[in-house]
């Protein structure tokens, strides 16, 4: 069944009259859930991490999302029910599906796919003209210009296209520099808004060698911050790139830039925008994870909010979190274009004095499409068309990725790296892009791209001692699990066919992983080789094919997928955890 | 043509003949080196043979900046400043380097106590900065990730 949108509006207003909207302001008259009042003097709409998803799709959100120490059992890290109860939204509705993965496979067919940037066009377009568009502004936190074929074979020149024609006013990046600096510069040329990043400097060496910065004597190579005028009051957009960026991804990418979450730079710019700007709100606009956010928040001093990203957190309320001299909102937008958030700030002679903030799921069922937008989509996608369409394989199981462990697409990226290239174990990274499919579904070229479209997809087969195995796996996990998120990276746990494990997250990097197990239920053994396959390596590059090939070849020779073994660690210390169901 | 910066700076050396005064008085350079203390592979001894006797203290006063996750555990960029008086030394101790003092600036009593140096780091560890100022050591610290890397979000 796949309800219309007649059926569809019914259910959302229901919801909404009963108090079930995500809201944190519930006194507000009974609303359907994208007609928004008019609150304050300037509106802030901020979508991130939509990994270049043009068109509607399923997303499955975590049912694993693991927090420990400071993080134990707060946003984000909740899942399913423990998620719901918190954020007080009703079970078997559409809002319990947007933000949970309860009865996805049977929910997701009723209410059918989400996200699209034609949908979400309309959305933005319609919340500009009710509020106003002088005092309106769009905002996008990064990891936008990759995740698709299409972004890829265009180097993210089709969502440039798209973000322009959106409206996008302000953006920051993460996978945007995987493209090659040359190529980040020549996009952020063609891109109407502006592309800010505080934390992003041109190394001296570069400098000195004659590399181009936005301010050679800082150093920065973007622009900090902008200044928007919206309706006479000013608001400042700080941009924090992701931190991490060259560690996390090939350093040989951005081999002049260096990053990093450097809070003490961004209390002097926040201390420069205070004393020189005359800004009403000064607001940052982050790809740092929430946790990190978080933290930044505790921190530093002065920003009114942070719109955060990349850890692809939908979170419905925002955290409030104090700090020296005030408070700081920090929020987290989800990811794929599933969601847009709408942030409304009211001003007084001392700054922001009052929010709202609503986290809205695009159903692309329930929000006609722009036929600009749709048409630019079409148009961009036409030369791809056939290689995109290309059918593989029936999959019996519902395939999603997010999750700290493992997911039903990676193992299946597992299984195929095992089997096409003949070694007992492998490894696939933890990304939290990619789309989900449910049972039945056809699975196309276009699917796997959406899993596996980066510029470094080479395969490799190596021998790997036990020992060496396992400093993977502990190296990975402390990016996890570290307790301090400054030392985080914001990915999960690398995936891994073949090995079974068991998990202490709260232990000391170097004693988190033991028991680690093959298939056969054989014990690893320190001393002696394995033969190893993966892909995305951030070294050097890899000599074998793209990972798609594998996957596509694996895929068509199997023609139907049922996964027969999901190999997932056990977990030690889960008591109470709110973060697993 | 356009001379990049580091070529136009080489011609320079060459014409003004700068690059050989640098290999002229290497000894003077050299005579206050601390060689025990760089040699050393304990961190408490390295402390103990740079700075013989001297108390270290905690401080708030001193502005170490370092990345917690490396970019490249190879060189990995560091800077302390501070407004504390009389500053003599300031020194970079790399807790499981195999020999923990990475670097020693003396400063003269007019300089701005303000400094940026790369160190070399094999793994993860605690990077402590000392700065000295009237007989006493003024200690900030960071810990520093050397990590393989990959798997971002």
């Amino acid at each position: 069944m796949n309800l219309n949108r007649r059926e569809f509006t019914k259910i959302l207003s229901l919801a909404a009259a009963g108090g079930l909207a995500p809201s944190v302001f519930s006194k507000q008259r009974p609303e359907t859930m994208y007609q928004l009042g008019n609150f304050g003097d300037a509106r802030l709409m901020h979508f991130t991490d939509c990994h270049a998803q043009l068109n509607p799709i399923y997303f499955r959100e975590p049912s694993v999302n693991l927090g420990f120490n400071q993080a134990f059992n707060k946003a984000p890290h909740l899942v399913s029910k423990h998620f719901l109860n918190h954020f007080n939204i009703q079970h078997g509705t559409p809002l319990a599906h947007a933000f949970s993965s309860l009865n996805f496979r049977e929910e997701a067919k009723l209410y059918g796919k989400v996200g699209g940037f034609a949908h979400l066009k309309s959305l933005v377009d319609d919340l500009r003209n009710r509020f106003g568009h002088n005092k309106s502004l769009l905002l996008d936190g990064g990891d936008t210009w990759q995740g698709s074929g299409t972004a890829l074979w265009t180097k993210g020149q089709d969502m440039v296209g798209a973000c322009n024609l959106l409206g996008v006013d302000v953006m920051t990046g993460h996978w945007e520099f995987t493209y090659q600096d040359q190529q980040v510069l020549k996009n952020i040329k063609d891109f109407n808004g502006d592309f800010v990043a505080q934390n992003i400097r041109v190394k001296e060496d570069a400098l000195f060698e004659g590399a181009s910065a936005y301010d050679e004597d800082s150093g920065h190579r973007f622009k900090p911050y902008v200044i928007k005028e919206l309706n006479g009051h000013r608001v400042a957009i700080i941009g924090q790139a992701f931190p991490y960026t060259p560690v996390a991804n090939p350093s040989r990418f951005m081999p002049d830039w260096t990053f990093g979450i450097n809070d003490l730079d961004m209390q002097e710019i926040i201390d420069e925008i205070k004393e020189t700007e005359k800004t009403s709100a000064i607001v940052l606009l982050s790809h740092n994870g929430m946790d990190v956010d978080l933290k930044m928040a505790s921190r530093v001093t002065g920003l009114d909010a942070i719109l955060g990203g990349h850890t692809h957190d939908a979170i419905p309320q925002p955290v409030i979190v104090s700090n020296p001299s005030g408070k700081t909102i920090v929020t987290n937008a989800g990811s794929n274009g599933k969601f847009l958030a709408v942030l409304d700030l009211k001003f007084g002679t001392t700054g922001v004095v009052d929010f709202r903030y609503k986290l809205l799921p695009i159903f692309s069922n329930l929000i006609p499409a722009n036929q600009e937008m749709l048409g630019y989509i079409n148009n961009v996608r036409h030369p791809y068309k056939e290689r995109l369409s290309k059918t593989l394989a029936v999959t019996d199981e519902t395939l999603y990725r997010r999750g700290n462990f493992n997911g039903t697409f990676d193992q299946l990226i597992c299984d195929a790296l095992r089997q096409t290239n003949d070694t007992e174990i492998a490894f696939s990274p933890g990304f939290r892009w990619g789309t989900s499919l449910l049972p039945g579904q056809t699975i196309t070229m276009e699917h796997v791209l959406d899993q596996t479209s980066i510029t470094y997809p080479e395969t490799y087969v190596r021998e790997m001692t036990g020992t060496q195995i396992k400093s993977i796996l502990e190296d990975v996990a402390d990016n996890l699990f570290n307790p301090d998120p400054y030392y985080q990276q914001g990915g999960d746990m690398v995936r891994l066919g073949g090995l079974d494990y068991t998990i202490s997250p709260t232990n000391n990097v170097g004693n988190r992983i033991s028991e680690m197990r093959l298939d056969n239920g054989t014990l690893i053994d320190a001393k002696k080789v394995y033969k190893v396959s993966g892909w995305a390596t951030v070294g050097s590059k890899s000599s074998g094919a793209p990972v798609w090939d594998n996957v596509a070849s694996y895929l068509a020779d199997k023609k139907k997928i049922k996964l027969t073994k999901l190999n997932t660690p056990k977990i030690i210390g889960l008591t109470n955890n709110k973060g697993i169901l | 043509m356009s001379l990049n910066r580091r070529k136009f700076i080489s011609q320079l050396s060459k014409a003004f003949g700068i690059s050989a005064i640098a290999v002229a008085f290497p000894n003077i350079t050299w005579a206050a080196w601390h060689k025990q203390a760089f040699s050393t592979d304990k961190l408490s001894d390295a402390i103990e043979l740079r700075y013989p006797g001297l108390a270290v203290i905690d401080s708030n006063d001193v502005t170490f900046k370092a990345p917690a996750i490396a970019e490249n555990g190879a060189v990995v960029p560091v800077s302390v400043k501070t407004n504390i008086k009389n500053v003599k030394s300031i020194s970079l101790f790399v807790e499981k380097n195999p020999t923990p003092l990475s670097a020693s600036f003396n400063l003269s009593p007019r300089s701005i106590a303000d400094i940026s140096v790369r160190i070399r780091m094999g793994q993860t560890s605690k990077v402590y900065a000392l700065v000295e100022a009237d007989g006493k050591l003024h200690r900030a610290e960071k810990e520093v990730k050397v990590t393989i890397g990959g798997c971002g979000g």
